[in-house]
C-alpha cells in the first residue's frame, strides 16, 4: 500500500484547495459549493484481480484505512500469540471520487481483499449503490465470495471479466454458467485499465440498478437477484 | 502506482497531520472569530506555496548537496516525525473506539465546517487538538466526505469518526448523511448518474 501513497502528497499538504477531482473543476464556477449529494459504488473480486487498476483507471485513488478491533472471525489468521495487546487490525482499501455533475460526486471504493476484513464490506455495501465484481478467469473461484456477498444482500452487482493479456478468453455465457448466474446478472469482458471500460460498467452497472429498482419496486419484493 | 517518489512518501505523509494544525489554522486564529474565514484562505495559498518545496528540503538533506542552506520550519518537521508517530493514535481519541453517535459518519457522509463561525468563538481553542483542527481546516471550503478526510489527514477512518464527533457535538461542524438509496427509488438520481459518467 505504501506505494500507492505517493498520490497523497500533493493535496495533502495543503488543507484548503480540497480534491481536484476533475481537472480545473475547482475553478468553475459551477462547480463551487461541493457535492451535496454523494453515491458509492463499491469494486470487489478477489486479489489480484484489478481493483485497484480499476479504481485508477477511471477516478484520482487514494489509499484509505481504518483501524477495526480484531473480530472473532479475524482473530485465528492474525496471530496474536505473544502479542496479546494487540487488539486492533489495519484495514487498508482504496478510493476514488468521481464529480458527475455540480453537488452529485461519485465515490468509489475498493473492497480490502482478505475475507477475514467482512465486516468492513457491511459497513462499505449499506447505502451501496451496486457493486462491480471483478473475475480472473485464471482464478474464477476467487470471486464466489463477492458473488454470494452481494447476492444475500440484494445489492445490485454485475460480473466485469478481466480479459488479462495471456489469459484463456471466455465468453460471458462460460462465466456466467461458471459462476451460476442468474440470467438478470450483466457479465461484461473489460480490461480494466482502459479508463473507457472502466467507464462502460459504470454505466452498466448502474443501468442494471436502474431497471431492478424498477421492477423491484413493482412486484415489491425481492427481485430474481436474491433468488438463489 | 509505484514511483520514484514512493521512498520518501511515508515521510511526508507522517509530517501532514501536523504542519496544519500548529500552522495558521491553530488556536490563535480560531479563536479569531470572524476572520476565520481569511485565515483558511490564507493558509491554502501558504500550504500550496509551500507544497513544491517540502520534496526539495529532504532531497537536499539526503545529498548533502545544500548543507548551508538556511534552515525553515519545512526542514525541521521532518525531524521528529521520522522517528514515527509521537502521539499513539488512541491517544487522540482518549481511548474512545467510537464517536457518540454511530452510523451518522458513514464513509460517504459529507462534513463541511459551519460558517461563519461565531460558535468557535465559543468553543476554547485549547479544547481542540491539533487533529481537530486539521480536520475542520479541511472542512472549511466545501463538504468532504469522511474517507476523504481519512485519505488527506493519514488518519485511519475509525479515529476520524471519534475526532468527527467532538466536533459535531461542539456544533462547529455540519453533517449530510448519505441518501440511503435502499428506500429511495429515485430514477431521477440513477439517470444523473449515468449521465455524469458518460460525459466523463
Amino acid at each position: 500500500m505504501d506505494s500507492v501513497r505517493s498520490d497523497l502528497h500533493a493535496p495533502a499538504t495543503a488543507p484548503g484547495p480540497a480534491y481536484d477531482g476533475g481537472a480545473g473543476r475547482a475553478n468553475d464556477p459551477r462547480w463551487r459549493g461541493g457535492p451535496a449529494v454523494a453515491v458509492k459504488i463499491l469494486v470487489a473480486g478477489g486479489f489480484g484481480a484489478g481493483k485497484t487498476t480499476l479504481v485508477g483507471s477511471v477516478s484520482e485513488i487514494r489509499p484509505l484505512r481504518t483501524e477495526e478491533e480484531l473480530s472473532e472471525l479475524g482473530r485465528p489468521v492474525d496471530d496474536t500469540a505473544g502479542v496479546e495487546a494487540k487488539r486492533t487490525t489495519t484495514v487498508a482499501m482504496d478510493f476514488g471520487r468521481i464529480d458527475l455533475r455540480p453537488g452529485l460526486a461519485l465515490y468509489l471504493f475498493g473492497t480490502p481483499g482478505q475475507d477475514r476484513f467482512w465486516f468492513v464490506w457491511d459497513e462499505l455495501a449499506r447505502g451501496a449503490l451496486g457493486a462491480l465484481v471483478l473475475a480472473d478467469t485464471r482464478r474464477l473461484a476467487d470471486c464466489f465470495p463477492s458473488v454470494d456477498f452481494f447476492e444475500q444482500r440484494r445489492i445490485p452487482f454485475l460480473v466485469a471479466v478481466n480479459c488479462f493479456e495471456g489469459s484463456e478468453l471466455f465468453s460471458p455465457e462460460e462465466v456466467r454458467d461458471a459462476l451460476d448466474l442468474d440470467p438478470d446478472i450483466p457479465v461484461v469482458l473489460c480490461d480494466a485499465r482502459r479508463r473507457e471500460d472502466g467507464k462502460e460498467l459504470l454505466v452498466a452497472l448502474v443501468e442494471h440498478a436502474a431497471a431492478r429498482r424498477g421492477t423491484s419496486t413493482g412486484t415489491s419484493t425481492g427481485t430474481s437477484a436474491g433468488a438463489r | 502506482m509505484s514511483g520514484p517518489m514512493a521512498d520518501e512518501e511515508p515521510k511526508a505523509v507522517a509530517a501532514d497531520p501536523e504542519p496544519p494544525g500548529p500552522g495558521a489554522p491553530g488556536p490563535g486564529t480560531a479563536g479569531s472569530g470572524t476572520t476565520g474565514a481569511d485565515a483558511a484562505g490564507t493558509t491554502g495559498g501558504e500550504a500550496a506555496d509551500r507544497g513544491p518545496d517540502g520534496p526539495d528540503g529532504p532531497d537536499g538533506d539526503g545529498s548533502g548537496l545544500d548543507l548551508f542552506r538556511p534552515r525553515t520550519p519545512v526542514d525541521d518537521r521532518w525531524f521528529d516525525d521520522e522517528a514515527g508517530p509521537v502521539v499513539r493514535l488512541y491517544s487522540m481519541t482518549r481511548g474512545r473506539a467510537r464517536p457518540v453517535e454511530d452510523g451518522l459518519f458513514d464513509l460517504i457522509s459529507l462534513i463541511v465546517a459551519k460558517d461563519p463561525a461565531p460558535v468557535a468563538a465559543a468553543v476554547p481553542a485549547h479544547v481542540l487538538d491539533p487533529e481537530h483542527q486539521t480536520i475542520l481546516a479541511w472542512c472549511r471550503r466545501e463538504p468532504i466526505s469522511v474517507a476523504e478526510l481519512g485519505s488527506y489527514t493519514d488518519l485511519p477512518v475509525s479515529v476520524v469518526r471519534v475526532l468527527l464527533g467532538d466536533l459535531y457535538d461542539a456544533e462547529l461542524i455540519s453533517v449530510t448523511r448519505p441518501v440511503p438509496l435502499a428506500e429511495l427509488p429515485d430514477e431521477r438520481l440513477l439517470r444523473d448518474v449515468i449521465n455524469g459518467l458518460r460525459a466523463l
